[in-house]
C-alpha cells in the first residue's frame, strides 16, 4: 500500500487532519464504556491488517509533517533529545531495530543495505540516502538516537536496566503529552511515575515495573494509554506550557468538536539486544471530537467514560475545567444502547445513532 | 506458552577441552541469523531425554556480535540430575535441538569506568561474551579466573595469549589464591565488580566487597543453582484443578509441566523471579533454595519458586 502524506501543520494555524482511512484505523483506547488504570499490557506482535498494531513501527499519512514539527521543536530546544554516556550502544540498538523493521514492513518507503558493518539506508518519503559505518559514531550527522528519532513517528524513551529498576538515561520527547525529558533525565521508574494519582495505592507501578524487567528479546509488549488535547497540538510540553496551556480556555460549544481532541498514546516495550537496555517508543495519535463521532459506538462510550470518571483523573489529564462542556456535546451522541465488547468500531455490526432518543 | 522465544538449532561443532568441560556450537537450521545479543546472556538448551524434557540455562560465550552461531560451555557434573550428562553423551554433530532466545541477567553496567570480572571454574562462560563486547569498544576491564588445575582451566590459553595483560590466572591445586581484598582496594573509582561461580565464592566476593564499603549497585553476580533431587511429594494445582507427584529427580516446575500445566519461567535456576507461585494452602515445610523471594518471604509460607525449591509434608496446595 502506497501512504499519501499530508502536508500539515501542529501549531499556528492546525492545518492538521484525518483521512477516512486514518479515522477507521484510530486507536481508541476504551475496551468497554468505563475506565480505569490497569497493566493493559499485551504482546507486541502483530494485529489485523491496516491497524496501527499490523507493523512494529506504525507509518501513517502524517509521518512527514510530524517529523518537520519535530525538527522545529529540535531547533528551539535541543535539550528535548538528550543520552547520557552509557546509552550509545543502546542507541545503535534503537538505530538497528527501527530501520530493520522498517525495511522490512515498509519496503516501498524505506531500503536498508547492509555489507558488515557499512550500512546504506534509504528513506525515500523524507528523502533521506545516508551510508555509515554501524557503531561509529563520527559517520553519522547526528547520535544513532537522534539520527533515526528524527525519522521515526512518536517520542522515544530508552531505559538503562540496573539494580532491578529502570532509569530514563535517553530519549527523544517531542510529542509528549506534559512530561519534560530534561526534567526526568537520570530517574528512575519510580521516581518519573510520582506525580500519578490512584495508580500508587493500586500497587500498579510495582507489577507494572516487574512486567517491564522481564521484557525480553523477541517478545515486544504494548498498551494504549489516553488523554485530551485542545487543537492537534503534538509538543504539549511542560517547556511550554505557557504557550499551549491557555488554549484550553478557548473552547466553545460551537468549536469544541473541531478543537477538542483525543490524545491516545501507543506504547510499546522492545528489549534491546546489545545493551540489554529497554526502549519504550510512546507514538501519539490525535482525532477531534467530531471525526470520533462517525464511529456511532465509540460517540455512546465516549460520553460513558468521560462522564464517570473519577475526578482525580480528569484533573491529572487536565481537562477537569472543560469536562461539563465536553458532556454537553458528547451526549447528544449517546442515545444509551449498549455497545459491543473491545476497542474496534464495529461500523458494520453497531446500529446508527438513534435520533431523537 | 511460557518462556522465552525459541530458535530451531543444529549443532554444528563439538569440542571437548578437558575432563569436564565441552563446548558446543549452534546454528539456525533455517539458516538464517541469529539474534545479536549482550554479553552475560544465557540461553535455555531444551533436551529431549526419552520421555522428559529438559531444559537446562548456559551463558553464551561466542561474541555477542558474531550473529552466524552461538556457543555454549557444558561442565559435566556426575552427580546431577542428568542434563549435563545428557549433553554430554547424547548429543552429536548435526542434532537439532531447540534452544531459547538469549536472555540477560548478568549484564555489564555499562557506566562503569572499569569493569573486574572474578571467575571460578565454568563461571568463566559469561565472562568470554562480556570480554568480546568490550574489546570491541576498547573497555577497561580485568579478569581473575580461578581454575582448580591447568588441566582444568578452560579458555586459559586463549585468554592469556590474547590479553596477557589483563587475564590473570590462579590454581588451586597450586595454592594460588585471588588477593580479594588487596584486589578490590587497588580499584580506581567507579570499578565494578562482577562474580560468578561456585556459592562459596559468590558469597565470599560479596561479604569482602560490602565490608571494604563497596556499594550495592557495583556488585553484580549470577549463580544459576541447578534443582537438587530430594524427597517425593504430593501437589495439589488449585487452578487447573489437578493432583500432580513430584518425583525425586524433577523439580516442581518440571513436574507441573509433565501435567500439562503452563507455568512461566526464564532461567530455571532460582535467580530471575518469572517462575514465582502463591501458595493457597500447605502443611509441612519448605525447601526454599531459590535468591528471589527475600528471607520473609521465604518465612511467610505464601510463595514459592517452583524451579529449585521443594517441599516436605502432608499438603501443599498451590495457585496455579
Amino acid at each position: 500500500m502506497t501512504i499519501q502524506f499530508n502536508d500539515e501543520t501542529f501549531r499556528d494555524d492546525y492545518s492538521f487532519h484525518n483521512s477516512e482511512w486514518a479515522i477507521n484505523r484510530f486507536p481508541f483506547p476504551f475496551h468497554e464504556d468505563s475506565y480505569m488504570y490497569s497493566v493493559n499490557m499485551e504482546q507486541h506482535k502483530g494485529g489485523p491488517s491496516g491497524s496501527i498494531y499490523e507493523n512494529r513501527f506504525d507509518v501513517d499519512e502524517h509521518y512527514v509533517s510530524e517529523m518537520r514539527d519535530r525538527a522545529m521543536v529540535l531547533a528551539d530546544d535541543p535539550l528535548r533529545c538528550q543520552s547520557l554516556p552509557h546509552m550509545t550502544l543502546a542507541g545503535w540498538d534503537l538505530l538497528e531495530l527501527i530501520m530493520v523493521s522498517k525495511s522490512e514492513d515498509y519496503p516501498d518507503l524505506f531500503e536498508l543495505h547492509r555489507d558488515g558493518d557499512k550500512w546504506r539506508w534509504v528513506n525515500k518519503p523524507m528523502g533521506i540516502d545516508d551510508s555509515f559505518t554501524f557503531l561509529d559514531e563520527t559517520t553519522l550527522p547526528y547520535g544513532p538516537m537522534e539520527y533515526i528519532t528524527r525519522q521515526a513517528q512518536g517520542d522515544f524513551a530508552v531505559l538503562d536496566q540496573r539494580d532491578d529498576n529502570l532509569w530514563m538515561d535517553a530519549g527523544m520527547i517531542t510529542t509528549q503529552a506534559d512530561w519534560s525529558l530534561d526534567f526526568d533525565i537520570g530517574m528512575n521508574f519510580f521516581e518519573w511515575h510520582a506525580p500519578v494519582p490512584l495508580a500508587h495505592e493500586k500497587g500498579i507501578f510495582i507489577r507494572a515495573l516487574k512486567f517491564l524487567l522481564n521484557i525480553q528479546q523477541g517478545s515486544p509488549a504494548r498498551r494504549l494509554n489516553w488523554t485530551m488535547t485542545v487543537n492537534p497540538l503534538l509538543d504539549t510540553s511542560p517547556e511550554n506550557y505557557h504557550k499551549w496551556g491557555v488554549q484550553k480556555t478557548e473552547l466553545t460549544p460551537e468549536n469544541l468538536g473541531s478543537k477538542q481532541h483525543l490524545r491516545v498514546e501507543l506504547q510499546t516495550f522492545f528489549r534491546l539486544p546489545r545493551s540489554n537496555a529497554l526502549v519504550f517508543p510512546i507514538r501519539c495519535y490525535l482525532c477531534s471530537f467530531q471525526d470520533l463521532m462517525k464511529m456511532p459506538k465509540w460517540g455512546r462510550r465516549l460520553h460513558r467514560v468521560i462522564r464517570d470518571l473519577p475526578e482525580e483523573l480528569a484533573t491529572y489529564k487536565g481537562f477537569i475545567d472543560n469536562r461539563p462542556m465536553m458532556l454537553d456535546y458528547l451526549s447528544k451522541f449517546d442515545d444509551g444502547l449498549p455497545t459491543s465488547p473491545g476497542i474496534w468500531p464495529d461500523k458494520e455490526t453497531e446500529p446508527p445513532l438513534q435520533v431523537g432518543s | 506458552m511460557s518462556g522465552a522465544e525459541k530458535i530451531a538449532v543444529t549443532v554444528t561443532d563439538i569440542v571437548p577441552l578437558n575432563d569436564l568441560v565441552t563446548r558446543f556450537k549452534f546454528e539456525r537450521t533455517d539458516g538464517g541469523l541469529m539474534p545479536t545479543f549482550s554479553g552475560g546472556a544465557h540461553t535455555v538448551v531444551e533436551m529431549q531425554d526419552g520421555d522428559i524434557t529438559r531444559l537446562n540455562p548456559y551463558s553464551l560465550m561466542s561474541d555477542p556480535m558474531d550473529q552466524t552461531a552461538y556457543t555454549i560451555s557444558v561442565r559435566r557434573d556426575d552427580e546431577g540430575r542428568g542434563g549435563s550428562l545428557f549433553m554430554h553423551n547424547n548429543v552429536k554433530t548435526g542434532d537439532e535441538m531447540v534452544i531459547s532466545y538469549p536472555v540477560n541477567l548478568f549484564s555489564l553496567d555499562l557506566r562503569a569506568r572499569k569493569h573486574l570480572f572474578l571467575a571460578g571454574g565454568i563461571g568463566i562462560t559469561p565472562f568470554m561474551a562480556q570480554i568480546k563486547q568490550l574489546e570491541r569498544f576498547n573497555g577497561n576491564w580485568e579478569l581473575h579466573y580461578a581454575c582448580r588445575t591447568e588441566a582444568l582451566g578452560s579458555y586459559v590459553d586463549e585468554l592469556t595469549s590474547k590479553h596477557p595483560n589483563e587475564a590473570h590466572i590462579y590454581y588451586d591445586d597450586q595454592k594460588q589464591l585471588i588477593d580479594l581484598k588487596n584486589l578490590l582496594d587497588g580499584q580506581p573509582l567507579g570499578t565494578h565488580v562482577y562474580v560468578c561461580g561456585p556459592k562459596g565464592m559468590i558469597d565470599w566476593v560479596r561479604k569482602t566487597a560490602e565490608a571494604e564499603g563497596w556499594p550495592r549497585e557495583g556488585i553484580h553476580y549470577e549463580e544459576f543453582l541447578a534443582p537438587q533431587p530430594g524427597k517425593p511429594f504430593e501437589v495439589k494445582l488449585a487452578v487447573s484443578n489437578k493432583v500432580i507427584q513430584v518425583g525425586e529427580h524433577e523439580s516442581l516446575l518440571e513436574a507441573i509441566e509433565r501435567a500439562g500445566v503452563d507455568a512461566p519461567y526464564l532461567c530455571r535456576g532460582g535467580a530471575c523471579g518469572q517462575c514465582e507461585t502463591q501458595v493457597i494452602d500447605y502443611s509441612g515445610n519448605f525447601i526454599h533454595r531459590d535468591h528471589w523471594l527475600d528471607d520473609d518471604e521465604h518465612n511467610s509460607g505464601e510463595k514459592i519458586m517452583p524451579c529449585v525449591s521443594r517441599f516436605e509434608g502432608k499438603t501443599l496446595v498451590l495457585d496455579r
